[in-house]
């Protein structure tokens, strides 16, 4: 569980990032939060595991003030992973980033072999087990970052453009993952801007702009708004947009989902048979 | 000749135990905007590695087959001579930034090229224009955020005006609507000045639309090859992994249904939408 209270947040520079923004996220909740680039969403989820404090305002993590405690501690219930997998990677194989966390938490030395051959699996990268991850290409070195934070079972789950580099495949193993994971009533906060991938898990939706949140709700409502999107530089999921132009028919708009696209057609289409 | 001819080459990093790409030969004509797709770790970015000899000569490795570009067969010539005719776009900007500002990190190749100081500053504000990035020209490349820096690894490209460009997910860190927005720019640059443009990309979605030679790789070799519409429409292509645009999907299980959709297969929302109300509004 988050919890934000009014948070500020203003870099060294004097650049306010953050002017004032309030959330609840629940256990069991998954959240996705968009917007323009600049928005305040990686300053933002940077406020879930501790790595920046607020400038004014609160943030509880599970019930715990960020300010006291440290990052060290909030790691073990909060996985972080980076936008940029390159950030996050240094070991010389892959399997020893993945048990990195593991040796720091002190795991019994099973568990961390049965949890990374698990968490290599979960991503296809067994076959790098041994491999540098400066060897492997950006959407594996992405999924070697994913792997090591998942491979501790981390509470609360923060993910910073998980899908950058991923093909079709792995982004529905991924989408999988984060669905048994909410039904384990964890909490998975994701910043994207990967529409499509959106739609397709329709999770609860916030758009930010200029620091602030602007819209705060269910997929199907925020991502067929194209005003609110429009404002965040988001464009329409190709669903809604085709629904959006069929207005004339007088089909509803609210849609994002192939099969439901397709259910209403084919009503439509046999109504007109008629 | 066509500007690019590749002729089975194959590549294998140092160290690597199999090669990355196999036995791969294509042909790409002066004016095309071709899009490379194809499941994660494919061989996509080694090939474009290869379109400007950064492969072999930066990343060493064993190479084998013909890659000429431009009439310049890249094996036998540096990188910086192929730079002229090839710009290439990282998928991490990171790799690609190192001046002390925005301005200087555009400029740099031209004054490489020793371009004239008017010039310079004609094509460098340009390029900054074009990418949305001229208010922050002075600050540093390192400070910004990562869309900021993938727009910044674009303007450095287009400003030397190369023969081709070839941009590696280039916009992976942007939001959707500036994604579009460069991806719009690119593709004018292709269609008013005759830039032969090499995109790779996994989001179909959105840039399907812009190409009429689609290549599909797997596991180092080249699957299928051309009009982007055929090729999306095949089950094969679902089975490889790639993501077909959701108006091509819907157009497919609409089809199954025996809906009659008349026309070409769609790549876009608008050419589907199109075709639905012409289907159900004229009855």
């Amino acid at each position: 569980m988050i919890e934000a209270e009014d948070i500020h947040y203003s870099y060294p520079n004097k650049v306010e990032a953050l002017k004032g923004v309030s959330i609840t996220i629940k256990d069991g909740e998954f959240v996705a939060i968009m917007g323009q680039n600049g928005a305040g969403k990686s300053t933002f989820i940077k406020h879930f595991n501790g790595l920046l404090k607020p400038t004014q305002g609160r943030v509880k993590v599970d019930g715990v003030d960020t300010t006291k405690t440290s990052v060290a501690s909030l790691a073990r219930n909060v996985g972080f992973v980076f936008q940029n997998p390159d950030h996050q990677l240094f070991s010389e194989t892959v399997e020893e980033e993945i048990s990195f966390a593991l040796k720091n938490f002190c795991f019994d030395k099973k568990i961390i072999e049965d949890r990374v051959t698990w968490a290599l699996e979960l991503l296809s990268i067994n076959q790098y087990r041994k491999t540098s991850p400066f060897l492997l290409s950006g959407g594996e070195r992405k999924r070697v970052a994913l792997a090591s934070v998942l491979a501790w079972d981390p509470q609360t789950l923060i993910l910073d453009e998980p899908t950058i580099g991923q093909d079709h495949e792995q982004k529905e193993k991924l989408r999988q993952f984060i669905m048994q994971m909410k039904a384990q009533k964890k909490t998975i906060v994701i910043v994207t801007h990967d529409v499509e991938f959106v739609a397709e898990c329709n999770p609860r939706v916030i758009l930010m702009k200029d620091g602030k949140i602007i819209a705060d709700g269910i997929g199907t409502a925020i991502l067929t708004d194209p005003v609110m999107l429009e404002l965040s530089s988001i464009v329409l999921p190709q669903i809604a947009e085709v629904f959006t132009k069929l207005g004339a028919l007088g089909l509803p708009k609210n849609i994002i989902d192939i099969y439901e696209a397709k259910a209403l057609l084919l009503k439509v289409r046999e109504r007109l048979n008629k | 000749m066509a500007l690019i001819d590749i002729k089975n080459l194959t590549y294998t990093y140092p160290g690597a135990s199999k090669p990355s790409v196999y036995d791969v030969t294509i042909k790409i004509e002066k004016g095309e905007f071709v899009l490379i797709t194809g499941p994660s770790g494919c061989g996509k970015t080694t090939l474009c590695r290869c379109f400007n000899g950064l492969i072999p000569h930066f990343y060493q490795g064993e190479i084998k087959g013909e890659v000429t570009v431009a009439g310049i067969n890249t094996f036998e010539r540096h990188t910086y001579e192929m730079a002229k005719h090839v710009g290439l776009v990282f998928q991490n900007p990171e790799n690609q930034l190192f001046a002390l500002s925005v301005e200087k990190d555009v400029a740099f190749g031209l004054e490489n090229n020793a371009v004239d100081r008017e010039e310079m500053r004609k094509k460098v504000d340009w390029a900054l224009n074009q990418t949305g990035i001229y208010e922050i020209r002075e600050r540093s490349p390192h400070e910004i955020s990562g869309g900021q820096q993938q727009r910044v690894a674009i303007a450095s490209v287009l400003a030397m005006e190369p023969e081709i460009i070839v941009l590696d997910e280039p916009t992976s860190f942007l939001d959707p609507l500036s994604a579009q927005k460069i991806f719009d720019v690119i593709y004018r640059l292709n269609k008013e000045q005759g830039i032969t443009v090499i995109l790779v990309e996994h989001r179909l979605d959105l840039t399907a639309k812009y190409t009429d030679h689609l290549i599909l790789m797997d596991q180092g070799t080249i699957r299928l090859e051309g009009d982007p519409r055929e090729i999306l429409n095949k089950e094969e292509t679902r089975l490889i992994g790639v993501g077909i645009p959701k108006a091509t999907l819907l157009y497919q299980l609409l089809k199954k249904e025996g809906f009659q959709l008349g026309g070409k297969i769609p790549l876009s929302s608008d050419e589907l939408a199109e075709q639905l109300l012409e289907a159900l509004e004229h009855r």
